[in-house]
């Protein structure tokens, strides 16, 4: 009975906890349209949503209409949908492999990614028929290609798979590393390290309409597998004596943080410590199972990528810090202290 | 017959670990797996509930083979105790002994009242009921495999399968857990290293050596002095308790 009562406390805390999410994200969102070298009011930022999706006719600046719409409204919904697919990546990874320090990037993922952006970048490759973002999507996928077949040659266990991706990350990033040194010019590699950082700066409609439906897909199927996440507690055996279907999971959703980690790198570049850092803050909010633990980790992601790229904008005046740069200073100290919690609990 | 392994073989990379074994369980009886370490008793629990697959032979469950039943279905039927597994999540008690109930949800059915019976019931059994809301990461290790057959129990089996369940409990547990265990009405094939504990409390015996069956049948068919040195390499004197009725088996030096 006891039980029963606690769990309706429970669900309350948590539609509680949803509601002041999803607004926190819609006030995320609200002010990185708001915030820029042009500050733009918040109603002005209603009236241009609205003029553009509910077809009203607010008066309105051309050009604040033009810089909400094209550029800053755009630039963080992907924002968000990229900090959610990421996250998502990670929590879903954490589970898998079993490991607090899993992450999309632990499969080679983004190192593949940047190879792929390299290649067209700098050597022409694809004859201009590739842009950067697909030759990124491509470099992801053989890597990750390519990590599987190692791990599935290595055993398949969460330790092997893990040297695997990290086997696979030097790999490609000394391909990388080779590539700019010997074939780009001072331009280029400039690009290049500012893409390979985190770059918001090129994104468009074009993006939202990929970004967000792979990140609402990719939250659907993980939250499909919610229960088999859960029970991946104890390792796959585990697993698999719980009805799992532990090689058919394991597919899918290697499959899903897969193509989710390569969309979002081959759009914005890559950026760290999302996928480590959030799922590990939201498990502390949520706890660890992953009914609850999902949305949290999604919504958590977006708020923070969205926040990211807000200080990124205004951090330096006159100057866009690339967001890998502001995650990466949040991330780490966050990294520190997880490292050290994971040694008490030893 | 609940549990028929017939004439199964397998082997891990190049080593032959289970090398054709035969045995049965009846419905409700507890066979006890005996063996020096390796001889392959982990390995024959993991073969019955298709943890890995047999390179040869057949493994049947009420008359069907495993490898024609479904996952799920499977684990509706079949739990299983593994030694030692443990976890890095911060999970509670109750978290755990609730996977137990991981087969039998369906994809949007919600947690009901049966499954809180069954957990609620399966920490009672093992003594946790009290300790429910603790972390997994405080338990000693006899407590977390308390709590691994509360779990295996909330799974509310027909076939209970325990690796070494008496491994890290102190004797007070070891035999609450085996005459738990027993007490339950479900076939149960365990695997023990104590071969008093297996005389006390199995049905059946099956002593296993470098992954053939080399002894089976009733314990006190089963254990005998000469076995004992064959298969275990030391010397034992062996004779009917007086205290409660069963074999029980005396270990000599030299």
């Amino acid at each position: 009975m006891r039980a029963a009562v606690s769990r309706q406390h429970r669900w309350w805390a948590l539609v509680a906890l949803t509601v002041v999410a999803v607004v926190l994200l819609a006030i995320m969102i609200s002010l990185a349209v708001a915030i820029g070298e042009i500050a733009i009011p918040l109603s002005t930022t209603a009236r241009a949503v609205s003029n553009r999706i509910f077809g009203t006719s607010f008066e309105l600046n051309r050009i604040h209409q033009g810089i909400v719409w094209d550029y800053r409204l755009s630039r963080a919904l992907v924002a968000a949908s990229a900090g959610a697919s990421l996250a998502l990546c990670g929590v879903v990874l954490q589970a898998m492999l079993r490991n607090p320090l899993a992450e999309p990037y632990v499969l080679g993922i983004s190192a593949g990614a940047s190879t792929g952006a390299v290649c067209v970048m700098i050597l022409g490759l694809g004859y201009g028929a590739l842009t950067l973002s697909g030759g990124a999507f491509i470099g992801a996928i053989v890597a990750f290609l390519l990590v599987g077949v190692l791990a599935a040659g290595a055993g398949r266990s969460s330790e092997r798979i893990i040297l695997c991706g990290v086997a696979g990350s030097q790999l490609f990033n000394a391909l990388t590393s080779y590539i700019v040194t010997t074939s780009a010019n001072a331009e280029q590699a400039r690009g290049v390290l500012f893409w390979l950082l985190g770059s918001m700066s090129g994104v468009r409609w074009s993006d939202v309409y990929l970004s967000v439906p792979v990140a609402i897909a990719g939250y659907l199927a993980c939250l499909f597998h919610a229960r088999a996440l859960d029970a991946f507690a104890f390792g796959t055996d585990a697993a698999a004596a719980l009805g799992i279907a532990v090689r058919r999971v394991q597919v899918v959703l290697f499959g899903i943080t897969a193509l989710m980690t390569a969309a979002v790198v081959s759009m914005v570049g890559s950026i760290g410590f999302v996928g480590l850092v959030i799922p590990h803050a939201a498990r502390f909010i949520v706890g660890p199972s992953h009914h609850r633990l999902l949305p949290a980790t999604a919504l958590g992601g977006a708020i923070f990528m969205v926040f990211a790229d807000i200080v990124s904008r205004i951090i330096i005046p006159q100057q866009i810090l690339p967001i890998g740069v502001v995650t990466a200073l949040f991330g780490a100290p966050a990294f520190a202290i997880i490292l050290f919690r994971a040694r008490r609990s030893v | 017959m609940s549990i028929a392994v017939e004439n199964v073989a397998y082997a891990a990379g190049k080593t032959i670990v289970v090398d054709g074994i035969t045995l049965a369980v009846e419905q409700g009886k507890v066979l006890g797996l005996l063996g020096p370490n390796g001889s392959g008793k982990s390995s024959l629990l993991r073969l019955i509930c298709r943890l890995r697959k047999v390179d040869s032979g057949i493994i049947r469950l009420a008359e069907q083979d495993i490898a024609a039943i479904p996952r799920a279905n499977l684990a509706r039927r079949i739990a299983f105790v593994e030694q030692q597994a443990t976890t890095d999540t911060q999970l509670t008690v109750r978290d755990v002994v609730q996977l137990g109930r991981t087969p039998h949800r369906g994809l949007l059915s919600p947690w009901g009242v049966d499954d809180d019976l069954a957990v609620e019931d399966a920490l009672a059994r093992v003594d946790m009921a009290h300790r429910a809301d603790q972390f997994w990461h405080t338990l000693s290790g006899g407590e977390r495999q308390r709590v691994h057959v509360a779990r295996a129990l909330a799974q509310t089996p027909s076939e209970l399968l325990l690796d070494e369940p008496t491994n890290h409990l102190d004797i007070q547990h070891q035999l609450e857990i085996l005459s738990l265990v027993t007490r339950l009405g479900v076939t149960s094939i365990i695997a023990l290293h104590d071969l008093n504990l297996a005389a006390m409390f199995c049905d059946s015996l099956a002593v296993l050596q470098n992954g053939k069956v080399v002894a089976a049948g009733a314990p006190q068919e089963v254990l005998t002095e000469d076995l004992i040195a064959r298969v275990f390499g030391v010397r034992a004197h062996i004779e009917r308790s007086a205290v409660h009725g069963r074999y029980n088996i005396q270990y000599t030096m030299g």
